[in-house]
């Protein structure tokens, strides 16, 4: 069978589906976080996919400044954990909840 | 005027009691001058030249359009014909002794220039009825009286049952009001008009003519205190005497005689037996109740409704001249019965049960004598002017050869009987025999003030019958030129009524030589009432009022207060508890609901983020 | 059949596995061994990316995201010294919420799916050699790359700030 886009979107849309289902069930902050990261990854490379099958780079520079971006946001969001550790002293996201009501 | 002087006397002199009664007697009187002088520059009857009274449009009748909306054109003017110019010299007249009058009555009360301001406004709404030319000015000025005679009456508010009195006075009224309301919504909606030179038979009207006279009678009704809208007036006499004389002999009761007698046209003959009847019986019905009554307000007050049986009667026998030359006379014999009874009271101390009455010929002379003169008149005793008015009236029922007339005929009779009895079984309770008690013995003559008047209006009493008011009426309601013209010689006018009908006004002087006896048998010595005994249950019958109070009390009232209860009870369960209730559980859930969604949960947030893109994402590609 | 279907699906179903494995291991709930998966996934990935023809970026992914990422993450688990999650009983709430939200967004998926037309044949594709990026990156695209990395600038002063232990 002739691989097309729609087998890559496919495998896309699996590999967010999957790091959509890591964020919302585990209960480790690193975890939740890297599978942030598994999100990204699938979005580029719907991007990546998109870019090929249309002829045109574009959406090679865009995933290049995803994969930049990412890493930048990984860095803060990684500080950030760091922080939110030495304040409870757990990386379990339920006992984090200064924002209830 | 009057209202000017309500006016004042409200807002500036409620402090100074002289001054308040100065300006309000100043302004009566000066109504009264007033009148006189239109009378006798314009004539009775103005010429048709002048443009008053009876013209298509009339000059003097449209002062000002007061409201227009489509179809409905209600202008305010005045009406000064012959029958309304005749009110205002009993209203302003009478008034003005019963305002001198007061004077001394209230001199020792507190709130003396309250009862003259209200006085004024009383004087001035019944001008205005009887100034009105159409429907609804007459309507407005009708609700006028009522307010202020529900302030008057309850003037010793202080008193709870005088306060009662008034609201219920006021509210009999209405019920009456509202009647008379719904008979002027179905004139203006089948005549188009509703000033009074519009009206027309009974034929213009249709088929529901019968029920629209009904109705407008019903106004009377409650105005005239007749049955079954007379509860009000006994208890009435919770104000003060000259209120009492104003508003109960003179003025507002006698404004539903003469509004029948201007609403005459309409009124076609099951209406006008209707009249009649609920006339005769309130005559009777009143009559009989007074027999038993023991306080000296109460009886007069009775008779008053008794005397405005007969009027109403009158009118429903086809007879407007004998019904208003009788409320003139009236008006004069039952102020002077009024005021005396005031004296008497005052003399005493307030006090107003008659067996705690007595002897009091010696003590007071000049309110005997008056006293004496307006009993005689009530009675119909010739010469006194009550005999002309009620001889004319029965002499008319007579004359109309017919079942209807002959019936009530027997009770006018009867009735002239009974209240010959009852008023001089008060006059001998009250005047004669020894004193019954301590205040009696004490009691001592009324100042001019008050004897003033009463000696006026002793004398009206008196001569009224003479003076050529019932030509003046003749000449309102029957102006054919066959009618009774003013006779040639005074002596003629004096015997005439023998001589026109000799039945029945001989029948009345026999039923009053009854009267007279028996009451003389009976009370002239009494020490107690002798009547009981003999009369068992129904003099206590008649003593309770047969009992009206009570029936009215257990059926009207319960049901008006079962219908206010479910109303309360609907206001606060179902409105307040329901809708509000719903509403306010309804946010307090609500907001409860959306407390939830601030968990501070992390992933509780990213599922409804992506919760949210998803439906974005749908609403853009769809 | 064709060596490059071949390929492709060889390395899907690594990114998927693994994927798996990032998120459910029933083996171990240590962090590390997420992140261990994670970088396998990364590095199919980018065996995804040179069937694309995108062998820039493929490199690129190498060395960003497996070398520096993971790397970053492996360091900060193991400063923080995290401890294998304890197991707290599956919450139903959390599986509900995560079949919905996945269900949301398939929904999405096929109905943006259903409602285009695909051609079939692939037009000849440009190779993604850096030549070719650095030549659209450096007209088209010249000002997103500066503020990218002014991005990058903010970014590492903001880390440096997060990480004092107590500021002045």
């Amino acid at each position: 069978m002739q691989i097309g886009l729609e087998q890559y979107l496919t495998v896309s849309f699996l590999l967010f589906a999957l790091g959509l289902l890591g964020v919302v069930m585990r209960r480790n902050l690193m975890v939740i976080y890297m599978s942030l990261e598994m999100m990204l990854n699938a979005a580029n490379l719907a991007l990546v996919a998109f870019s090929r099958f249309n002829d045109k780079l574009d959406g090679q520079v865009v995933v290049f400044f995803i994969i930049t971006v990412a890493a930048a946001e990984v860095a803060v969001g990684l500080a950030l954990i760091v922080a939110l550790y030495r304040r409870h002293r757990s990386a379990h996201v339920e006992d984090l909840t200064s924002l209830k009501f | 005027m009057p209202l000017a002087a309500a006016g004042i006397i409200t807002l500036f002199t409620l402090h100074f009691k002289t001054i308040s009664s100065f300006i309000s007697i100043g302004a009566i009187l000066a109504g009264f001058v007033l009148t006189i002088v239109f009378i006798s520059a314009n004539g009775w009857q103005p010429a048709a030249g002048q443009g008053y009274g009876g013209q298509p449009v009339p000059a003097g009748e449209s002062i000002c359009q007061w409201l227009s909306a489509d179809g409905l054109n209600i202008d305010f003017g005045i009406k000064l014909d012959p029958l309304s110019l005749m009110m205002m010299l009993i209203v302003t007249g009478v008034g003005g002794a019963i305002h001198v009058y007061s004077r001394g009555y209230m001199a020792d009360d507190t709130g003396m220039s309250r009862f003259f301001a209200e006085l004024s406004l009383f004087t001035f709404s019944m001008l205005g009825i009887v100034m009105a030319n159409n429907f609804i000015e007459m309507f407005i000025f009708w609700e006028l009286v009522g307010v202020s005679s529900y302030l008057l009456i309850g003037f010793w508010f202080e008193k709870p049952s005088a306060g009662d009195a008034a609201k219920k006075a006021f509210i009999v009224n209405r019920l009456g009001d509202f009647g008379f309301l719904l008979g002027i919504l179905m004139i203006w909606q089948w005549l188009g008009t509703l000033n009074f030179s519009g009206l027309q038979g009974p034929e213009a009207l249709g088929p529901y003519a019968t029920i629209a006279g009904l109705l407008i009678f019903c106004g009377a009704v409650g105005k005239s205190a007749q049955f079954p809208l007379h509860v009000w007036l006994p208890d009435a006499m919770e104000g003060p005497t000259p209120v009492s004389a104003l508003i109960h002999a003179a003025t507002m009761v006698a404004a539903g005689v003469y509004m029948l007698c201007r609403i005459f046209i309409v009124l076609n003959p099951p209406a006008l037996e209707v009249v009649a009847y609920i006339g005769g019986f309130t005559a009777l019905l009143a009559a009989v109740i007074a027999v038993q009554q023991n306080d000296i307000k109460r009886i007069i007050a009775y008779s008053t409704l008794s005397q405005l049986g007969y009027m109403v009667m009158s009118v429903g026998l086809n007879g407007r001249t004998p019904a208003m030359f009788h409320l003139t006379t009236h008006a004069f014999f039952k102020a002077l019965l009024f005021l005396s009874a005031g004296s008497v009271i005052i003399g005493l101390h307030h006090e107003q049960d008659i067996w705690k009455m007595g002897g009091l010929k010696r003590k007071m002379p000049i309110t005997f004598w008056t006293f004496l003169v307006g009993g005689l008149a009530l009675s119909a005793i010739w010469p006194f002017s009550g005999f002309y008015s009620k001889d004319s009236i029965l002499g008319n029922a007579l004359a109309r050869h017919d079942f209807e007339g002959s019936l009530l005929f027997a009770v006018g009779v009867f009735v002239a009987a009974l209240t010959t009895f009852y008023i001089f079984r008060l006059f001998f309770v009250v005047f004669c025999g020894k004193e019954k008690s301590e205040t009696a013995s004490h009691a001592h003559e009324s100042p001019i003030v008050m004897t003033g008047p009463l000696v006026i209006l002793a004398i009206f009493a008196f001569v009224g019958g003479l003076i050529g008011v019932e030509g003046v009426y003749n000449r309102i309601f029957m102006p054919h030129p066959g009618g009774l013209e003013t006779s040639a010689s005074f002596a003629s006018e004096l015997f005439g009524p023998f001589a026109r009908s000799p039945l029945a006004s001989g029948l009345g002087t026999l039923a009053f030589i009854i009267g007279l006896g028996c009451a003389y048998a009976l009370y002239a010595k009494a020490d107690k009432d002798p009547l009981p005994e003999k009369l068992g249950g129904l003099a206590t019958a008649m003593k309770n009022k047969f009992y009206f109070d009570e029936i009215y009390e257990a059926t009207f009232v319960r049901a008006h207060d079962f219908i206010a209860a479910v109303c309360d009870g609907i206001d606060r369960w179902v409105v307040e508890g329901f809708c509000i209730g719903s509403i306010r559980g309804g946010a307090d859930l609500t907001g409860r609901a959306l407390r939830f969604l601030q968990t501070g949960n992390l992933q509780t947030y990213a599922f409804l983020f992506v919760i949210g893109v998803a439906v974005a994402l749908y609403v853009i590609l769809k | 059949m064709d060596l490059q279907n071949i390929l492709f699906y060889v390395f899907s179903a690594l990114t998927l596995g693994c994927g798996v494995l990032v998120i459910a291991n029933p083996f171990s709930r240590n962090p590390v061994t997420s992140a261990m998966f994670l970088v396998l996934t990364i590095i199919s990935m980018a065996g995804l990316f040179v069937l694309l023809h995108a062998f820039f970026l493929a490199a690129v992914q190498i060395l960003v995201y497996a070398g520096a990422v993971i790397v970053l993450f492996l360091f900060v688990i193991m400063l923080l010294d995290l401890k294998a999650e304890a197991l707290r009983r599956v919450r139903i709430y959390g599986l509900v919420a995560g079949v919905v939200s996945v269900g949301a967004i398939l929904s999405i998926f096929l109905k943006s799916l259903g409602s285009t037309l695909f051609s079939t044949e692939s037009p000849p594709a440009p190779e993604g050699g850096p030549a070719e990026l650095g030549k659209l990156l450096f007209t088209n695209y010249v000002l997103p790359f500066e503020v990218v990395s002014v991005l990058l600038l903010v970014a590492m002063i903001g880390v440096i700030l997060l990480s004092k232990r107590n500021l002045d």
